[in-house]
Formats: C-alpha cells, sequence, structure tokens
C-alpha cells in the first residue's frame, strides 16, 4: 500500500488539477487524480480503526511466517511420543499433537506454508486475471464472447469444488495448490478488470490517447491498467481471504498440504480426532484461520468502502 | 416470459456442455494417462492389469482425442455414469441414494440463511451507523471468515461432548422425527452461517442504496409510515439484488455440504464426494462434481426466472 502510494506520487506529481469528485473507481490512479486520490484512500483505511487492527493483525501474521525459524521452540517434526497429546506447559507453550509434536512450533511453521500458498495462489489468480480481462474487455468481439463463455463454465463450479476437482486429478501438493488457487480466483478476478475497462473504455482520456497515437499494447498497460488498481486490489484482498479458507477447507478433506508439513488446515484435520482428550488441537489453529480471514476482510471492506463512492 | 425462459435454457445448457467438456480435458492433465485415475494405486498388479483393460474398453483411452470425447459423451448422454471402484456399484444409483440427505440439508440451510441473513441486514440498515448496526455486522463478519468445520467442532464440543444435548454425528434413523431435527440442527446452522452472513452484508448494501432514493422520500414526504415504507417501498425494490446472491448462495450450499457432511458424517453426496477423493475411486468424484455443476446451473436458471418474475425490466433486456 505504501509502495504504491510513493511511485503514483512520483507519476502524479507532473500532471495536476484533475477534478476530484468524480466517480472514486474510474478515476482511481488515473494519473492527474492519483495523488489525492490514493492519499483520501490511504487515510480512509488508516483511520478505520477496524481495518487498522485487520492490517496489525496481518502484519504480525506475516512477520511470524517469516521469522519462523527464529520463533518456533521446537523442531516442527520433532515427536516425543512420551509426551503425546499433551496440554500447555511451560516446555510445550500450546501442548503437543498426537506424535508429541510441539503445537506452538509447528503454528509457527504453518503459518509459513498457509501464508505463502494463499499469497503465491491469489498473485497467480491476480495476474492471470488480470491479463485476460484486459485483453476481452479491450478486444471485444468473438475473443470475449469466448472468453466469458470460458468463465461462466468456470463458475459452475461452486466454491470449493473446482479445487476439489483439480486437486483429485493432478494430486495434492504445495505447488498443485498455488496452481489450483490461482485458476480458483482468475475467473472472478477477469470479470471485475473487464467490467472496469469497458467502463473506461469509452471515456474521453483513452479516445484522446488513441488520437495521439498510442499503441494499444501502451493503452492498455499505461491508461486502462492503472485505473483498474481500486478495484483489484479491493477483491484480491477478499481473494485472499477465499483462499486461505479454501486452503483450510482442502487441508481438511486431506487434499491439502500433506503430512508431516505443518499447514493450519492440516492441523485442524488431525485435531478433529482428538477433540475429546485434546480439543487445544482444534482451538489454536482454528483461531490462527478465522483470525487472518477477518484481518483480510476488514481491510477488505475498508478499502472498498474508501473507493466506493456510493458509500460515501 | 416464455421466450425469456427459453433464452435463459438456451444459455444454461451450453455452460452445463462446457462443465462436461471442462472435465474431460482436466481429466488429461492427470500424471501418466487418463487411465490411471481409475486405478486405486493400491490394488494387486495382476487385478490392476484386468481393470486397467476394462477401464480402457469403456472408456476407450487407447483410442485419439474426439473418439475419447464421443464415448465419454455417450456414456453421459445415456446416464452411464460408471461403476465405483471400490464398492463395485453403479455410481449413478449410489448418488440417487445419498441425494436425499444432501436436499434435506441443504434446502433447510438455505431457507435458513435467507431468514436469518435478510432480517439481519435490513435491521442493520434501518439502524444504520448504531450499535445494533455495528453488532450485527461483525456478527455477519464472523459468518463469512469462520471455517465452517472449525464452527461445527467447535459446536460438536460444546452441545455434544460438554453437554449432551445434541447427536455429535450421523444420519438419523427417522429423519421425518423430533430425533431426524436433533441430527440436522449442527449441520444446517453450520452451512446457513456463511451464507446468511455474505446475505446479511449485501442485503444491507442493497437496502442502503435503495433507502436514499427520491421514491422512498416520496412516500416519507406523503406522509406513510416508516414501516410500511420500509417494508413496501425500500424493501422491495431491494430485493432483486438479493435474490441473485440467494441463488448463488444455493453453490456455496452446495460445495459447503462436501464439508459439513464429512465433519457430521452424513451419507449425502457430499461426503460421497470426498470418499471418492480419498480412495481415488475418479468415476465417483466425475459424477458426483458434474451432479453438483448441473444443479447449480439449473439453480441459477431458476434465480434468473424469480428475478424476471420479480423485476419485469429484467424480461425486455
Amino acid at each position: 500500500m505504501k509502495a504504491a502510494t510513493s511511485t503514483r506520487r512520483t507519476a502524479g506529481a507532473t500532471v495536476s488539477g484533475a477534478p476530484s469528485d468524480e466517480p472514486a473507481l474510474v478515476a482511481l490512479g488515473r494519473k492527474s487524480a492519483t495523488r489525492t486520490q490514493w492519499q483520501r484512500v490511504v487515510h480512509e483505511v488508516v483511520t478505520n480503526r477496524l481495518a487498522l487492527a485487520g492490517a496489525i493483525i496481518l502484519i504480525a501474521a506475516a512477520t511470524v511466517a517469516i521469522l519462523a525459524p527464529l520463533l518456533a521452540t521446537h523442531d516442527p517434526r520433532d515427536q516425543s511420543l512420551l509426551n503425546r497429546l499433551s496440554p500447555p506447559s511451560s516446555e510445550y507453550r500450546l501442548g503437543t499433537d498426537e506424535l508429541g509434536r510441539d503445537e506452538f512450533s509447528r503454528l509457527v511453521w504453518g503459518a509459513r506454508n498457509s501464508l505463502f500458498i494463499g499469497f503465491a495462489g491469489t498473485a497467480g489468480g491476480l495476474l492471470l486475471g488480470t491479463v485476460i480481462g484486459l485483453a476481452a474487455g479491450f478486444f471485444g468481439g468473438w475473443l470475449d464472447t469466448i472468453i466469458m463463455r470460458l468463465i461462466d463454465v468456470m463458475y459452475a463450479f461452486p466454491g470449493i469444488l473446482l479445487a476439489i476437482l483439480i486437486v483429485a486429478i493432478v494430486g495434492p501438493s504445495i505447488t498443485n495448490l498455488i496452481v489450483v488457487l490461482a485458476i480458483w480466483g482468475t475467473p472472478t478476478l477477469s470479470r471485475i478488470v473487464r467490467s472496469s475497462v469497458l467502463m473506461l473504455k469509452s471515456e474521453e482520456f483513452i479516445h484522446a490517447a488513441t488520437a495521439l497515437g498510442a499503441t494499444r499494447t501502451r493503452i492498455m498497460a499505461r491508461h486502462l491498467l492503472p485505473n483498474c488498481v481500486g478495484p483489484i486490489i479491493v477483491y484480491a484482498t477478499l481473494g485472499l481471504a477465499d483462499a486461505l479458507l479454501t486452503t483450510a477447507g482442502l487441508g481438511f478433506l486431506g487434499l491439502g498440504v500433506q503430512a508431516p508439513a505443518p499447514e493450519w488446515g492440516t492441523m485442524l484435520s488431525v485435531g478433529r480426532n482428538y477433540l475429546r482428550e485434546a480439543p487445544h488441537l482444534m482451538v489454536f489453529p482454528g483461531l490462527l484461520i478465522l483470525l487472518t480471514v477477518i484481518s483480510l476482510n476488514l481491510i477488505g471492506d475498508a478499502l472498498r468502502d474508501a473507493l466506493d463512492p456510493r458509500t460515501r | 416470459m416464455q421466450r425469456y425462459i427459453l433464452k435463459r435454457l438456451s444459455l444454461a445448457i451450453p455452460t452445463i456442455l462446457g462443465a462436461v467438456t471442462l472435465v474431460f480435458f482436466a481429466m488429461q492433465l492427470a500424471p501418466g494417462d487418463p487411465a490411471s485415475l481409475f486405478i486405486p494405486p493400491d490394488l494387486p498388479p495382476a487385478d490392476s492389469a484386468a481393470l486397467e483393460q476394462r477401464i480402457n474398453e469403456k472408456y476407450g483411452f487407447n483410442d485419439p482425442l474426439p473418439a475419447q470425447y464421443v464415448r465419454y459423451l455417450t456414456n453421459l448422454a445415456t446416464l452411464d455414469l460408471g461403476e465405483s471402484l471400490r464398492q463395485r456399484t453403479l455410481v449413478g444409483d449410489d448418488l440417487m441414494d445419498r441425494l436425499p440427505y444432501t436436499l434435506r440439508l441443504g434446502v433447510l440451510a438455505l431457507l435458513v440463511s435467507a431468514i436469518i441473513g435478510i432480517a439481519i441486514g435490513v435491521a442493520s440498515a434501518v439502524f444504520r451507523g448504531t450499535w445494533i448496526d455495528n453488532i450485527l455486522m461483525f456478527i455477519a463478519l464472523l459468518g463469512v471468515s469462520i471455517p465452517s468445520y472449525w464452527l461445527a467442532f467447535s459446536l460438536i464440543l460444546l452441545l455434544s461432548i460438554q453437554v449432551n444435548w445434541l447427536p455429535p454425528s450421523g444420519p438419523a434413523e427417522d429423519p421425518y422425527s423430533w430425533d431426524g431435527v436433533k441430527h440436522l440442527i449442527m449441520p444446517v446452522t453450520v452451512l446457513a452461517l456463511g451464507s446468511a452472513g455474505a446475505l446479511a452484508r449485501y442485503t444491507r448494501a442493497s437496502m442502503l442504496d435503495v433507502i436514499n432514493r427520491d421514491f422512498v422520500r416520496t412516500a416519507r414526504a406523503k406522509g406513510l409510515r416508516e414501516r410500511s415504507v420500509l417494508m413496501r417501498h425500500a424493501f422491495r425494490n431491494a430485493l432483486v439484488p438479493v435474490v441473485t446472491i440467494l441463488g448463488l448462495n444455493f453453490g456455496f450450499v452446495l460445495s459447503g455440504a462436501v464439508i459439513v457432511e464429512t465433519v457430521f458424517a452424513l451419507p449425502g453426496i457430499g461426503r460421497y464426494l470426498v470418499d471418492g477423493v480419498n480412495g481415488r475411486d475418479f468415476p465417483v468424484v466425475q459424477a458426483t462434481v458434474l451432479l453438483i455443476a448441473t444443479g447449480f446451473v439449473f439453480g441459477n436458471l431458476l434465480t434468473d426466472i424469480l428475478l424476471a418474475y420479480l423485476d419485469p425490466r429484467i424480461r425486455f433486456e
């Protein structure tokens, strides 16, 4: 967010004085208006206490994922069969799992797996969706028709179903999970980018660029894409929340990260067998997933409110 | 209206055909060849060779791709969904046996989520900016953020293990009895909560959008009671996007059933799918996925028709 603001600022510094009361979704990122727009958006998100709380939780989770080797007190794969399913103690801060592995260390390393898969998958879907949506919206015609029909077909598989189908065929692994999440996120983002492009295409500044002889690639990359950044960021945030839930869901169904690698969803799925003896195996991974997803939803909501003129 | 229905139907059928085609080509992605999807890895080599021959006879995986595709379509068109590799039962029969469990669960969950979701959404729009709005929207946020299986296990821990009020899992002997109701309370709650949360958030946004329109102000200006303004003028117009989301929720309920049926050990099609995936029983996976996708497409078709009925403008677009 910060980086985006600063690059926009330098880009917008040379051109200024655009009206600031135009609809934010369209105006967002347009060079002339970017500076004020992005500053306002950042300001609104930061002053929204819930979103700020969300951002802090998310940064904390990311930090844990990055610093996993330093924070973990035990090797997440070290078994101690004498200490199976023990409750939280001074030796094992959050207790141990069914093989006597330290739950705290597994959660810390699990953050790395869960968040990495979610981030990478969402980024893949973002890239694919943006390219496809730009092409469909800009070129229109038969290309658009084919792409949109294909997306309709992908939408026929609701929720986690498409992911289950693909994993059932290619088998579960971290790489496959990332690919699956990327494919899974592509249709929604394509639709969003396409509708933004359709809205922008008839705007005067695009006609002006065409009249000035800008190539189609340049129009797409320099004029259309920056103006779609707002909705893309909003849906990437909300999509990441969904991706984390889907990864955990697949892990729960045994289609996620395979044991002994620690991942929150997979850990939850093991914990269910010890509901009576060791409820802590269910409680902690679930709480972490819930907190991360809530924080992403809070940030996404705040971004959308800041970017959507209707709620102001 | 008839023309509109025909037009929608003519869009739905290619989508289903596309979904069928997508599954066919997805099978080609299998490591090794598609035939390997139909052979459980733990089968003794002698059995597996015999099975491979049977599979190749049925699906013709040695034939050129177009011939395979035609055979695949023919099998599906004659409703021949194949045989389960594990149980040696007909997948079509299995699905019919299991469908009632999923339908009972899904329809109830959809109903509950519609009532709760719309009520919460309308209430928080009416009390916009107050603490009521804040609390209701926080509940809705929890609904969309909570992993459903985690909620399910928390409920089991609380209501079945701590206090013995509800049966932890499994189907009831007689679904249409008090015992049947008790067996469904937790699954329906878990399944409904996620879509209720999403619905509440959309309903609130849609109501807020409508409440500021001129015709609502006019309704107030002519002295109508607030209740009449909200319910007869605002809510009816806010309903159109809400029904769209309700149609999409049908899909979420179907895919959510996969997880909920697994948690609560209910023998529906979702559980069947998970067993199929874990047992590497691909005919089961393929047929279930296609059944759910078809159901979802027709669910959306019904939603579209309902929308056209609610809002005549849609018919003439």
